[in-house]
């Protein structure tokens, strides 16, 4: 079977005024499906935005990334946003919940996006939100709960549309170390019980250790 | 499907000192707006109720208020001899010619205004059965008394019962006051026709002669006969009703002409208010957009739920600025009227479409005020907007 994730000669550049700034250099990584892949590097290396190509919220200025056999970088604005709700879930260093809707809420919005039925929608966000052992606290507002409740509803949402990958930009930056601990025992179990593909990016050498593979980035080149 | 509207209306809530202010401003605004639609309907609506369905008023043509119409005797003469107009019981015809004229009186609070006083027949009670005396009693016919109209008795010095009011080279007592369901006749005297055409030596030329039919449905059969009738040929019978309300033209449009001007300078700050609380609220929220464009919601939906926001905003600043203009039904003002020259007390009138105006007006004022900020919002790139911790 091909890797799941297949990232082949991509580069990625910025423009800052009139200065082409080299972000990724002619970056060639596989990511095999089942696989929790930790990518760690010094600031400014790259991890970010690797992780923004990889999500389709960001686009190489050349190369091929093959999703499943869908190379997204020639996808459309339109598709990629359809491709990003059916296939990725995101979990932010600030969780970033929407603060205005409840946790229930914020884990029933990718399904809104869904064909899902309102009934549907409950049974699956309740479900992650069992499985992220969230279910007393599903009409809490994201400013009720501590930052490793904040940090598991984001995690509910990322799973409640049963994505095929899961990216995390330092999922537990912003944790202390217990939390830090409960959310990394989390995505493993995501990993091992529910057959996930993780990627995260993390400056923690302990969290990295919870991963099956780890890959380091500098500079823009994978080392 | 696109971002639940409790995403907009819950963020509206939230939101602080900056987003009652725009409401307040846009309420203020859609107050104006909707006080000035009330003070135009308001004129109409009291001219109108003037006039009677079943009454016709007969001027002439060339005339464009009754002070100016000029009715002689012999025209006078052949309109009693038209068909369709109904009788009293002992068999007169219900007619009354009047005089109009115009005279000056001070208000109570300072100044000087335009009074109509309108000389009127003996079958005048059957003519117009809604005029009704309040206090004192009616004038007698051949003496040269007034009843005065319930606006000009309370705004009006001299307009008492019992004072004595100086025009034509004489003094009119005030014997009585009356009420007509609010209508323009309470911004005037009344007395004996034949007095006042004396006083002013008109000889027997009234201003205008007013009938009434045996029925409304009679009109088009009273206008045939009016119409085939050669010396009638320089003068017009409409409705009364008609008539009146044709008479508050000049005033409304002067009213809704101003005052929608200056609502819309006014609308103009409360759109910025708007927007700039919107831009404030783009700002506030670039991580959060960011977040939703990566769970797949397209840049439509974003732009949809900034505008609903600003949307609900505007729409909620217009129904405080109907509330509050609502009580101004309990209003009512007094001025010149373009179309007779004379005094005409009216009140603020609400209608159901002066409401849904006014809230369209708010919600225009939303939908521009929150358009540039949402497409801000619509814009931004994703990576960079959840760069904006
Ligand atoms: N939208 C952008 N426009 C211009 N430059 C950018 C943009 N995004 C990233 N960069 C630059 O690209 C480089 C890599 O950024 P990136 O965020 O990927 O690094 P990172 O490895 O995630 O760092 P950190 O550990 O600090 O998060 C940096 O020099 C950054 O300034
Ligand atoms: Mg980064």
């Amino acid at each position: 079977m091909p890797p799941l994730i297949q990232i082949q000669d991509v580069s990625k550049s910025y423009m800052r005024d009139s200065f082409e700034v080299p972000v990724l250099n002619n970056i060639n990584l596989d990511i095999e499906e089942g696989e929790f892949m930790a990518l760690m590097g010094p600031s400014g290396s790259g991890k970010t935005t690797l992780l923004n190509l990889i999500a389709g919220i960001d686009k190489p200025s050349s190369g091929k990334i093959k999703v499943s056999d869908t190379d997204i970088s020639q996808l459309s604005e339109t598709a990629l946003a359809k491709w990003r709700a059916n296939n990725i879930g995101f979990v932010f260093q600030f969780y970033n919940l929407i603060p205005v809707l409840t946790a229930y809420e914020n884990v029933e919005l990718p399904l809104l996006l869904t064909p899902l039925s309102k009934k549907e929608r409950k049974k699956q966000a309740e479900t992650a939100l069992e499985i992220v052992g969230l279910a007393d606290r599903m009409k809490h507002y994201p400013k009720q709960l501590s930052g490793g409740q904040e940090q598991r509803a984001a995690i509910a949402r990322a799973i409640v549309t049963d994505p095929l990958v899961i990216i995390g930009d330092e999922p537990t930056g912003d944790l202390d170390k217990n939390s830090a601990e409960e959310i990394l025992t989390l995505m493993e179990r995501l990993n091992k019980e529910f057959k996930k593909t993780l990627l995260i990016v993390t400056h923690d050498p302990h969290a990295a250790e919870r991963a099956n593979i780890t890959k380091h980035i500098d500079k823009g080149d994978l080392v | 499907m696109a971002i639940p509207f409790k995403y907009s209306f819950k963020n509206f809530k939230s939101r602080n000192l900056t987003t009652i202010i725009t409401i307040v401003g846009v309420a203020l605004v859609v107050f104006v707006f909707a006080a000035v639609l009330m003070m135009a309907y308001g004129v109409q609506k009291t001219l109108k109720e003037t006039g009677s369905v079943d009454n016709v008023l007969i001027a002439r043509k060339s005339a464009n208020s009754e002070i100016s119409s000029i009715v002689s005797g012999d025209v006078q003469g052949v309109i009693r001899t038209l068909p369709n107009i109904a009788k009293r019981s002992d068999g007169s015809a219900i007619i009354s010619n009047e005089p109009v004229v115009i005279i000056n009186l001070d208000r109570q609070e300072g100044g000087i205004s335009n009074i109509t006083v309108r000389g009127v027949s003996e079958t005048i009670k059957d003519l117009r059965p809604q005029v009704k005396l309040t206090e004192g009693r009616w004038f007698n016919f051949g003496t040269r008394e007034l009843i005065v109209g319930r606006s000009i008795n309370e705004r009006f010095k001299g307009a008492q019962i019992g004072d004595k009011v100086k025009f034509a080279g004489d003094f009119w007592e005030v014997v009585g006051t009356f009420e007509a369901d609010g209508s323009g006749f309470e911004s005037e005297f009344w007395g004996d026709g034949l007095q006042l055409l004396n006083a002013f030596n008109r000889g027997n030329s009234v201003s205008t002669v007013t009938l009434k039919l045996e029925s409304a449905e009679s009109f088009d059969s009273f206008l045939n006969a009016f119409n085939e009738d050669r010396r009638l040929q320089q003068f017009e019978a409409k409705v009364e009703q008609a008539y009146y309300e044709e008479q508050s033209t000049f005033l409304v449009q002067f009213i809704t002409a101003l005052g929608v001007f200056i609502t819309v300078i006014f609308s103009v700050g409360a759109t910025i208010g708007a927007m700039i609380t919107m831009y404030t609220a783009v700002a506030n929220r670039t991580v959060e957009i960011g977040t939703l464009r990566s769970l797949g919601f397209r840049r439509r939906n974003i732009l949809i739920a900034f505008l609903f926001e600003s949307l609900t905003l505007s729409i909620l600043g217009g129904l405080v600025g109907v509330f509050l203009a609502s009580f101004l039904q309990f209003f009512s003002i007094s001025t010149i009227n373009f179309n007779s020259f004379s005094e005409l007390e009216f009140s603020f009138a609400l209608t159901p479409d002066i409401v849904v105006s006014s809230l369209i007006f708010a919600a225009v004022m939303g939908v521009l005020g929150g358009f540039l900020p949402s497409v801000r919002a619509a814009r931004l790139k994703i990576v960079d907007s959840l760069r904006a911790v």
